[in-house]
Formats: C-alpha cells, sequence, structure tokens
C-alpha cells in the first residue's frame, strides 16, 4: 500500500531533477525551496490552507459523485454558482449582522451548487444524456455567466457606484459582517471553510458508511441492473447523489467569496481552476473522504509553494512543470496498482489468474 | 500440412491425436496435470467433466490458444508444437465453441472463408458463386442444410453451429472438437447434430465432444475420457459403462440426480400467482410475450420450458416488476401488481432468482453481507430510522451463511470471488429467507457443477415444500422433468401448452419448443 506512493515520488524527484539540471538550476535547493514555502517556513501552512480549502471542498464532491459511478466533471462551475448564490445573498443581508449572514451564505452555496448539478443529474437520470459531457459544458456556461454577470451587464453583483468601477468593471466587496471567520490554531489560520470542509467529509463517509442512502448508492455504483433488481429508485438516487456534489461544490464557492476574495472576481476563480484540481485530489484519495482532506493539504501546499518558487530566474512555466511532473507520478502510481508485470512469458495468452478460473471452467 | 507417414496409415483404428503428460499452470491453480488423452480416427470421444475439470484448457492446448507448460502432442503419430490456432487448424484440428465466432452481418459463405486462404482466392477478390457452390456441397454431403447467401445474423442457433462445423470442414479439419455443442439446441436440432457427427466419423474423421451431461455422452460416443480437477481419472468404452459410473468417475462419488418432486393435489391449493392476458415488449420493441394466461398454486413448481429466446426472459421479469406489461394483469395471491415496479414486487412477497445471477441477482464488488440483505437493507431489523446495523447484518451473513451451506473465507468477502454454485446459495439464501409467497427461478442451476446443482435443486423442492408457488424458467429439460409439477412450453412468447409431468412426453415437448405443435 505505501511502495506506490513512495515509487511514484521518488519518480517525480528523478523526472524533475533532470529537468531542473536542464535549465540549469540546482534541485536540491529548489525542493527545498518548494516544500519550505508549502509547508515549514513562517506562516507557510496558512498560505497553503487557501489553496487546500476550496480543494479539500471540490474534492469531497468528486469523490461523493464518482463513489456511485457517477461521473460529476462540474464542479468547477458548481464552485462558481455557489460563489454567485453566496455574494447575492451576502450583499442582500449587508446590514445584517455575522451571525445571519454567515450561515445564509453557507446554506446559499449549497443550494446554488447543488441546483447546478441536478441539472446534468436530471438530464442523466430521464434522458440518459451522459453526464460527463453535460456537467463538462455547464462549466462553461457557469464561467460565461459570471462573467456576464460582473463584466457585461449591470447585474445585482456589480460595483456601480463609482466612476471607476463603471469604466473598469468589478464586483461589489461584501461588508465586514460577511468575512467568514479564520480560527488561529497554534498559529494557523485555518479558514472556516476549511473546517466545515473536515465536518462535511466525516458526515460524507457517514453517509456511505452507515446509511440507507449510502447503501444504495454503493449498490447501484457496482451494479445499475442489480440495483433496479433490488427495487431502488435509481434515478431518484442519481440525481439526489449529483446534488449532493454540488453542494460540496457550492460550499467552496461559498468559502472562496466569504473566507478568501469578499467579491465575486471571475477571473480569479476561473483562473484557479479548483473544480478540475477537486477530480485530481479525489483520485489520489482513492474516493475516501479523510484522504481527500489530507490529499488537499497536500496539493495546496505544492502550489502555494509553486507560487513562491516563481521569480526572475524561475519561469512560471517551469513551475508548472514540475507540479504536472509530480502529480502525473502520482496519478501514474495509482494506475500501475491495477498492473502487474511479468517477463518471460510468450505474448497473447493471458495470465490474470481471473481468466485462468475461467479458462478452467469448461 | 503434416506429411502423413504411409507407414503410419495400417489397418484397424489410429490414433488422430495423441496428447501425453500435458500439464498447463495459470497462477493459483493447475489446470492440467499429467493429463494422457488419445482420440481415435473414425470415433466420437466424449470428454466429460464438472465445471473447472480441465476440459476447455485441454482442448484450448490442442487447439494452439495456449502452449502446455509440459507435456507432448502428437497428430497421426507425428510430434507438433503448436504456436498459433493457425498451427493448429494447418494440422486438420478445428473447433466449434461454445460461443459461436461468427460475423453477424457476413453471409454463410463469406464466414467460411473468413481468414481463410485457398485456391479459390484471386487476391484480394472472392469468388461468391465459387465458394457458395462448395459450401452448398458441404452442407448436402453432412446432412446441414443451410444457405450459404444467408447472412448469419438471420439465421437460428442450430442453424449458426452448423456453419461453425461447415468452417471447420472448409478449413480442412480431420478432428472437430465440439464445447458444449448441444447447450442451444432443441432435442430434435441434438438429434440432427448426432446424425451428421456419425457421418463424419464414418468417413474416417474424429470426433472430440466436450460435455458434462450424462444422456448425451450415452448415446453419441464412442468411447469416453474424465477429467476431474484437472487430472486424468479414465478412459472408458461407452458401450461398456453406464451413466452412474460415469457420475462417480466425474464427481468422485455416487450422485445421481434423486431430486424427484412429490405432486401436490394442486386442486386443494390455492393460486397464489395468477397471470392473465400477459402481454410485452422485448428490449428491442418487439413483441416478446403475448397474452400468456398462467396460474401457479401454493406449493406447486410450474416449469416453463423452451429454447432461450422465445420470451422466458421477459416472463420473469413482468412478474417480478422488473419489465412493464402492455397489457394484462399479475397477481399475487389475488392482488394485482403495479407493472414495472421491482420494489411492488419485493413487497408483495416475489422472489427472483435472475438469470444473470452476477451483475443483476448481485452486486459483484459488494460483500456475501451486503447482498445478502440486498433488499431488507430497507426495512427493521437491518436499518432502524434509516442507519445501517453492520451487527446485525453480519449476524444475518453469518446465520445464512451457515444455513445455506456456502463456502467463503467470510462475510465480508466480495461476492464476485466466489464460485457460481455459491452465488447461487446467496441469492437463494437471500430469497428464500424473505419468506417469499412467488419464487420465480430462471435457470438456476445453469453452469453449475453437480454438487451444487444438487444443492440448488434441493433448495427449490423445499422451498415448495413449505408453500412457496414456485416458477421455475429452464432450458434443461431434464431439470423441468425432475422438478415441476406441470410444464408449460413457452415458443415465440406464447404458451404452446401446458402438461402435467406424469403425462408429458419428451417428443412432444420437443416439438412445443421447436413451435411444431
Amino acid at each position: 500500500m505505501v511502495a506506490v506512493p513512495i515509487g511514484s515520488l521518488i519518480g517525480a524527484v528523478i523526472l524533475s531533477s533532470i529537468i531542473l539540471l536542464a535549465t540549469g538550476h540546482d534541485p536540491l535547493a529548489t525542493w527545498q525551496r518548494l516544500l519550505e514555502r508549502g509547508f515549514f517556513s513562517e506562516g507557510a501552512l496558512s498560505a497553503t490552507l487557501v489553496q487546500a480549502t476550496p480543494l479539500l471542498l471540490t474534492g469531497l464532491a468528486a469523490a461523493a459523485a464518482f463513489r456511485m459511478q457517477t461521473w460529476n466533471i462540474g464542479a468547477e462551475g458548481q464552485l462558481y454558482l455557489g460563489a454567485v448564490g453566496a455574494s447575492g445573498i451576502a450583499i442582500a443581508l449587508q446590514s445584517q449582522s455575522a451571525a445571519l449572514v454567515i450561515p445564509a451564505m453557507v446554506l446559499a452555496g449549497l443550494v446554488t451548487g447543488a441546483a447546478w448539478a441536478a441539472i446534468p443529474g436530471a438530464l442523466r437520470a430521464f434522458f440518459r444524456t451522459n453526464e460527463i459531457i453535460t456537467s463538462l459544458m455547464l462549466n462553461y456556461v457557469g464561467g460565461l455567466l459570471i462573467t456576464y454577470l460582473i463584466f457585461d451587464s449591470h447585474s445585482y453583483w456589480r460595483e456601480l457606484s463609482t466612476f471607476t468601477s463603471r469604466v473598469f468593471p468589478q464586483g461589489k466587496y461584501l461588508s465586514p459582517s460577511a468575512a467568514w471567520p479564520s480560527l488561529q490554531i497554534a498559529g494557523i489560520g485555518v479558514p472556516f471553510g476549511f473546517f466545515i470542509g473536515m465536518f462535511a467529509a466525516a458526515g460524507l463517509w457517514m453517509l456511505y458508511r452507515s446509511t440507507r442512502f449510502g447503501f444504495e448508492a454503493r449498490v447501484i455504483g457496482d451494479s445499475r441492473s442489480a440495483a433496479h433488481y433490488a427495487g431502488i429508485r435509481t434515478r431518484r438516487k442519481i440525481v439526489a447523489v449529483m446534488a449532493l456534489s454540488g453542494a460540496f461544490a457550492g460550499l467552496g464557492g461559498a468559502s472562496e467569496i466569504g473566507d478568501f476574495r469578499h467579491v465575486l472576481d471571475p477571473r480569479g476563480l476561473q483562473q484557479a481552476s479548483f473544480g478540475y484540481g477537486g477530480i485530481v485530489v479525489a483520485a489520489l484519495a482513492r474516493l475516501n473522504p479523510f484522504a481527500v482532506i489530507v490529499v488537499a493539504l497536500l496539493l495546496g501546499g505544492l502550489s502555494n509553494g509553486g507560487f513562491s518558487l516563481q521569480g526572475a530566474d524561475f519561469p512560471a512555466g517551469l513551475v508548472g512543470t514540475l507540479q504536472g511532473l509530480i502529480l502525473f507520478c502520482a496519478l501514474a502510481g495509482e494506475l500501475l496498482v491495477h498492473y502487474k508485470i511479468r517477463l518471460g512469458r510468450p505474448a497473447g495468452v493471458s495470465h490474470k489468474p481471473a481468466d485462468a478460473a475461467r479458462v478452467g471452467a469448461a | 500440412m503434416i506429411p502423413i507417414d504411409p507407414e503410419s496409415v495400417t489397418a484397424g483404428p489410429v490414433p488422430a491425436v495423441t496428447m501425453r503428460g500435458i500439464t498447463k499452470r495459470f497462477p493459483g491453480v493447475v489446470a492440467n496435470e499429467q493429463v494422457d488423452f488419445e482420440a481415435l480416427e473414425g470415433e466420437i470421444h466424449a470428454l466429460l467433466g464438472e465445471n473447472g475439470a480441465g476440459k476447455s484448457t485441454l482442448s484450448n492446448i490442442l487447439t494452439g490458444l495456449y502452449r502446455p507448460d509440459e507435456g507432448e502432442i502428437l497428430v497421426r503419430g507425428n510430434p507438433v508444437a503448436f504456436h498459433s490456432p493457425r498451427d493448429a487448424i494447418e494440422a486438420g484440428i478445428g473447433m466449434v465453441h461454445q460461443h459461436f465466432r461468427l460475423a453477424a452481418s457476413f453471409t454463410v459463405a463469406e464466414n467460411l472463408v473468413l481468414g481463410h486462404r485457398d485456391a479459390a482466392d484471386r487476391g484480394f477478390l472472392l469468388e461468391p458463386r465459387v465458394i457458395q457452390g462448395r459450401v452448398a456441397e458441404l452442407a448436402r454431403r453432412y446432412r446441414m442444410p443451410v444457405d450459404p447467401g444467408a447472412r448469419v445474423w438471420q439465421l437460428s442457433v442450430g442453424e449458426q453451429q452448423r456453419v461453425e462445423i461447415l468452417k471447420a470442414l472448409y478449413r480442412g479439419a480431420r478432428i472437430l472438437i465440439l464445447d458444449e455443442p448441444t447447450s442451444l439446441l432443441t432435442p430434435q436440432e441434438s438429434k440432427n447434430l448426432f446424425e451428421t457427427l456419425r457421418l463424419m466419423v464414418a468417413e474416417g474423421r474424429t470426433v472430440i465432444f466436450i460435455s458434462h451431461k450424462l444422456e448425451e455422452v450415452m448415446a453419441v460416443s464412442t468411447r469416453v475420457t474424465v477429467l476431474r480437477q484437472g487430472k486424468l481419472i479414465g478412459t472408458v468404452l461407452t458401450k461398456e459403462t453406464n451413466p452412474r459410473q460415469l457420475a462417480r468417475m466425474m464427481v468422485g462419488r455416487d450422485v445421481v440426480f434423486t431430486q424427484k418432486k412429490e405432486a401436490v393435489a394442486q386442486t386443494e391449493r390455492d393460486v397464489v400467482l395468477d397471470l392473465r392476458g400477459v402481454t410485452a415488449l422485448s428490449d428491442l420493441g418487439t413483441l416478446a410475450l403475448q397474452k400468456v394466461d398462467l396460474t401457479v398454486h401454493a406449493g406447486e413448481i410450474v416449469g416453463i420450458a423452451g429454447v432461450a429466446g422465445n420470451g422466458q426472459r421477459e416472463l420473469a421479469e413482468v412478474i417480478t416488476g422488473m419489465r412493464r406489461l402492455t397489457s394484462g394483469t399479475v397477481s399475487i395471491a389475488g392482488r394485482a401488481m403495479r407493472s414495472g415496479d421491482p420494489l411492488a414486487a419485493i413487497q408483495q412477497s416475489v422472489s427472483h432468482v435472475p438469470e444473470d445471477r452476477m451483475g443483476t441477482g448481485v452486486a459483484p464488488s459488494l460483500s456475501i453481507a451486503d447482498n445478502l440483505v440486498l433488499k431488507s437493507y430497507r426495512r427493521a431489523p437491518i436499518s432502524p430510522q434509516g442507519w445501517l446495523r453492520a451487527g446485525r447484518i453480519r449476524a444475518n451473513a453469518v446465520d445464512l451463511m451457515r444455513r445455506f451451506n456456502i463456502s467463503a473465507p467470510g462475510p465480508q468477502t466480495p461476492t464476485r470471488l466466489l464460485s457460481g454454485g455459491n452465488v447461487q446459495k446467496v441469492l437463494l439464501a437471500r430469497e428464500l429467507s424473505s419468506r417469499p409467497k412467488v419464487l420465480v427461478a430462471a435457470s438456476p442451476t445453469r453452469g453449475l457443477d453437480v454438487a451444487a446443482t444438487d444443492a440448488v435443486r434441493a433448495l427449490l423442492l423445499e422451498a415448495a415444500a413449505r408453500g412457496v408457488a414456485i416458477l421455475l424458467i429452464s432450458e434443461d429439460l431434464d431439470e423441468i422433468l425432475a422438478l415441476a409439477d406441470r410444464i408449460a412450453v413457452l415458443y415465440g412468447g406464447r404458451i404452446m401448452g401446458v402438461v402435467e409431468r406424469q403425462k408429458a412426453v419428451v417428443e412432444e415437448l420437443g416439438l412445443m419448443m421447436a413451435g411444431a405443435a
């Protein structure tokens, strides 16, 4: 179980060291800097959590859906919609106290994310469309929607009170009561969204492990026809699981607004592409909610450390290359777990024991 | 071609193929261990054994699909080493697989020349008329009527099998291996097949006939070789043996199907399952069931006989709510059932052992324990207030595994790792422990070995004795004759007739199965 991740890590170190050497950098120093800025230096973990929080929530979104073999690739768009919902309600309630505004934002994020995900869910359940394609396409719709709200219209979300804001479009900044609290633990600022995410992970784990809902999802995920046979309402279930997945992603959007940005920022949200990052997180965590927390932290640190590597002597492209190599090796390791390498056998003959048992059966 | 040494062609039986000391290992399994096998020219040699006995592995070695780890193969006395199926074909060995390997959209003649080169080819151009003429000639000679110009998808299963045999003959097979050739045929079609095989061996060809059906082995073969757990048990002359001895060789103990149902006086019993004018469509939207009327009484087993694809699957599905009716009603104990709702069927105590046990009957990757609560998970005591009780799920599994004799490492073992017989026991354990009123069992013993078949049949009889109304859908006529009180024959989605077992005549049933009555 441990050999594969370690092997992947070694592979990643070797491959990136080759590239670093070829571009005239000292690999050891680079690695040291990456780890320090990501995890060990002053304030590193707080900055890492900024990246890890949305990854945690979108990672849970992906895990919730993938566990039932429902392929929600739309966490990206659901996160945008969550941000729209949370910022909208915060603007509407700007004169209210934090005790009212913050729960309302959380709820709005959950609901809008869930509703956005329910669209491909319902299409899948009732019209048998492929949810991979519809949820992916809705990401672009969501992206265009938030761009429209700020750049191409005089919407409720757009700041229009000053001259500069009318010329250079931007969203309304939220009142301080809409800023989510950050909890200081041993000098590290833990965003409120990260806390919610940890509870959500525990909830998801419980849901799949010991409820009727989770049992049904497991059966559907394993065999649709067995689920139909057992009298499980598979169509409702697909919509429900998609909505649940979207709710997690929408929460990620709400946290982006409440914890970090405090404004609906279409460019920043689209640049970060946390929704797609969440798919990687879920895959590396093998869809285990608790592992999602750990993997989100690691990938958050990697991307945070990457930001600080950038400089005059270290181009952003090289940072991206290093991050890409690390992810590549990690995912390759995950894939290779399912294969065994055998030497010295003729080709064209199956060696899998499962097949052997089958051929044995006359 | 292997050059034939004139010295070796002498009078009397000549070994067409000899396998000596064949061993084939797969990771974790020894599929064949030191197996000696010899088939003579001009004989039908049956290869008999339970599932997993190594029959298929041995024939795959003989057809060049696998290479043996040890041992040698001689064709007409000459050692051969096959590196691919093509080598085996060139040595005159042909195989008819259980699942046909034909291109459905091609004609019969095209299928015969597919992948085969001979003098009739002129580069890429095929000469359809020349080929069709030859095919027609072969078909006449072996009494296998088939239209060379017909496309394979238009043919019945029996006709497709003839095409497979013709294909092997066309490629010059002197030794023909047939893997469970009668499994999909009606009794009449089987008889015709046996005639063809006899014609072929009369010409000095060799037929190797793989089967686990004792009756047909007794009827058609010259000699029988029995394998058990990858080892050779022995080769006997058919006329010097009997089914009982073969069964003993096959399973290593005396097993005869002693299961036979006591007739129930059905007039005294209540009608539990009642179908009136049931009409339903197939997945393709064609009419699969047409105005089916059928009743099953408490404690009665009604057998549905027929060749696969005549509406059996749809019949099972309409009763268990998995398929919608287009007209008619299904009633359970006098109450009409909601059509197309599996949950309604479960709530009205209809149990179902589906044809596709792995995949539909169980969720393969889930544990045995989870599969045993696949239908009861939604109620107390398994999930009071929506929360699953892990302890009760486990206790339920331990109890059922003991009562139904399910052998597995433990309740948490993924169900897909079990043997076919144990999967079926998991299914039956779940379906029978829910105290059903009706049980629909579709091909409940297909693919199971003798011991598992016996166990499954015993469970069905036990359930009937407790008053369950059982609809047994099976392609195995012997099974239906052993278990059913009444037999209904399904053909083209219609019930051709219902007969009581005591009055049933196999030939008549066969005719009805072929739609001739």
